[in-house]
């Protein structure tokens, strides 16, 4: 087992607290930079989608992981950052313009919503942010002028120096890639400076954080901001993969795949946001195999242990009726995330770092060593 | 003129009074308590002062300042740390990033300086991390720095929020019942470091405290509190011989 010896308060700041983090990231780094050349294009499109996922699923996770407040409103922030997108494309604004503008409306636009969620905690504030993404739905449809209604808009190609990037080349991907990894380093740099820890005391105490001087009115606000520009330059990229926008792609569905990210992933760490991510995006292709080869599978199983012809049909065929099943994909996630509630609520990021210890320690691991224990009460009149 | 000064501060919940019209002085670096049974308005008076609650009436001075209508965050800004009764620290957080966050007042960095992790960050990051070091040495803590506050024993969690609250490098600092939960070893641990607090780092010290022994070794003026009002206030061994404290605590 490693042990990580410090001999200076640097160590305590680095990302990387040992040289092993720096191979192992390096390598992930190499594969994700052959992967274009490897994997098929459709693979290649989830990967593009995962980084869109991810990089919600950080903002997100900023907001309701290390801030504490919960959001169910983040597919409205990503629709205002892909509608700022296909709005100023109509102009000629170049690429890097309006990229930034989906991120700074966005931001500004998360920061309005911010005000009204200072009066609520929990439950409240999640309906507060449901009805505002509902609000914004609302003005996608009807607000024509801008957002021609339910005919939704086309997004153009990305233009950079004059060289177009099609939603499907390796460029994009990269681009989405980038875009991911900077959110990333930027969200590891604010959570180990002042106001990260500030996020995170408001999570856990506001009344301590407000007596350490946290002005938590302002760090909520700027919580809500970052997540939301965050959430707004994924929507520009969103944009341009989906090439066509329209209010119906903004749903509350969205913004619970986006709480399901965090969840199965592990509100507490970053990683989680990206392990989330690959989940979620991957249960359509998990879906698709379902449909096409189970049943095929299922009737053939049941043909070589005896069953007829016939009979291992109509079994093929009633498996392929379960597996085409309209809301099969809300029942997975429902159960899902029940179980991961239930038996994991660290998450795939807190099954990693079990694993992981099992074999720095084997053999002396012990179960208990994640047990939830139960603390004693703390008092909430101070709130 | 007094250091920090409460004139006839009340607090009050519909008809109970909380706090009843309390005035108090403390002088610069002493060791001031408050005593008084349960639900004599103890914790209520450094609610009051720490702008948890907003008081019905009355006044609040700090270093000549009038500080009754300061938001919450600016009586830390002031240099006025305080720690809980029942321990308010972040759960989910290591030792080391609780302790940090009792820098905050101090910051000085911008969000997209932070975002970027400048040097100019690095080096504040740095420097608040070797102030910390030294509440961390002067509490003898350096067992626990990483470790997560959910899973430090009680005695622990309670020498941590003063560190805390050390951390802020304070002028005055106010105890809500620093020795409760802990055992008669760790009390004597605290004694010692309330009294280091005054002497060595010249800190003025605000107590509500219950245990007698702890108040007699560090105090230099106690005030006893009932219902709200002050009964008696003076040295430690006057106000315990105070007829109007003894009623309160025996009956009459």
């Amino acid at each position: 087992m490693r042990f990580v010896f410090k001999t200076d308060y640097e160590d305590d700041i680095r990302l990387f607290p040992h040289s092993g983090y720096i191979w192992s990231y390096g390598s992930l780094l190499v594969l994700l930079a052959i992967a274009p050349f490897v994997l098929s294009s459709y693979m290649m499109s989830q990967l593009v989608f995962v980084c869109i996922y991810a990089t919600v699923g950080v903002g997100l996770l900023i907001l309701t992981g290390f801030t504490g407040q919960a959001s169910l409103g983040h597919a409205a922030f990503l629709a205002i950052g892909a509608y700022t997108t296909a709005y100023l494309q109509q102009f000629g604004v170049p690429f890097l313009v309006y990229f930034l503008a989906a991120g700074v409306l966005t931001g500004i636009i998360g920061a309005i919503v911010g005000f009204p969620a200072l009066r609520l905690q929990g439950i409240y504030l999640v309906i507060a942010t449901i009805s505002f993404a509902f609000i914004v739905e609302e003005i996608l449809a009807r607000w024509e002028s801008v957002t021609h209604g339910n005919e939704g808009m086309r997004v153009k190609a990305i233009q950079i120096l004059g060289t177009p990037v099609p939603r499907d080349s390796p460029a994009f991907y990269f681009l989405c890639l980038g875009v991911l990894i900077l959110t990333i380093i930027g969200s590891l740099n604010l959570l180990r400076s002042p106001t990260g820890r500030a996020f995170v005391a408001i999570r856990d105490s506001e009344t301590a954080a407000r007596s350490m001087g946290v002005n938590v009115s302002l760090y909520k606000v700027k919580s809500f901001a970052i997540s939301a520009a965050i959430a707004g330059f994924a929507g520009c990229l969103f944009a341009h993969k989906l090439s066509f926008i329209s209010p119906e792609m903004f749903t509350l569905q969205l913004s619970i795949e986006f709480i399901i990210v965090i969840i199965i992933g592990g509100a507490f760490s970053l990683h989680g946001a990206v392990l989330g991510a690959i989940f979620v995006v991957m249960v359509d292709p998990f879906l698709t195999f379902l449909k096409d080869d189970i049943p095929g599978v299922i009737g053939g199983l049941a043909a070589t242990f005896g069953a007829s012809t016939a009979k291992a049909a109509q079994i093929k065929d009633s498996v392929a009726a379960f597996a085409s099943a309209n809301g099969l994909k809300g029942a997975i996630y429902g159960i899902i995330i029940i179980l991961f509630v239930l038996f994991e609520p660290l998450g795939l990021y807190g099954r990693w770092l079990k694993i992981k210890l099992f074999f720095q320690l084997f053999p002396l691991y012990k179960r208990a060593t994640f047990k939830r224990q139960k603390i004693y009460v703390k008092s909430e009149r101070n709130r | 003129m007094s250091y920090f000064r409460a004139e006839n501060i009340s607090l009050h919940f519909g008809g109970l009074k909380a706090v009843d019209s309390v005035s108090f002085a403390v002088e610069k670096g002493e060791i001031l308590s408050i005593i008084g049974p349960n639900g004599a308005g103890k914790s209520s008076i450094f609610n009051l002062v720490s702008r948890i609650y907003p008081p019905t009436s009355g006044r609040i001075y700090f270093e000549d300042q009038d500080i009754t209508q300061e938001p919450a965050f600016g009586i830390a800004r002031l240099g006025i740390a305080r720690t809980f009764q029942n321990i308010e620290l972040f759960e989910n957080a290591t030792v080391l990033s609780n302790l940090l966050v009792g820098r905050h007042r101090h910051s000085t960095t911008q969000l997209w300086q932070e975002l970027l992790f400048l040097p100019s960050v690095r080096a504040t990051e740095k420097a608040h991390r070797r102030r910390v070091e030294q509440v961390i040495e002067f509490l003898d803590l350096e067992a626990y720095r990483d470790k997560l506050i959910s899973g430090l024993p009680y005695g622990v969690r309670k020498v941590i929020e003063l560190a805390r609250a050390l951390c802020t490098e304070p002028k005055l600092i106010l105890l809500d019942e620093p020795s409760s939960g802990l055992n008669v070893e760790e009390t004597d641990d605290m004694s010692f470091w309330i009294r280091d607090m005054k002497t060595e780092l010249g800190i003025t010290v605000l107590m509500v405290e219950h245990d007698m022994t702890l108040v007699n070794r560090v105090s230099d003026r106690v005030i006893a509190l009932n219902y709200g009002r002050v009964l008696a206030m003076g040295s430690p061994a006057e106000v315990q011989v105070h007829p109007d404290v003894v009623a309160a605590y025996l009956g009459a």
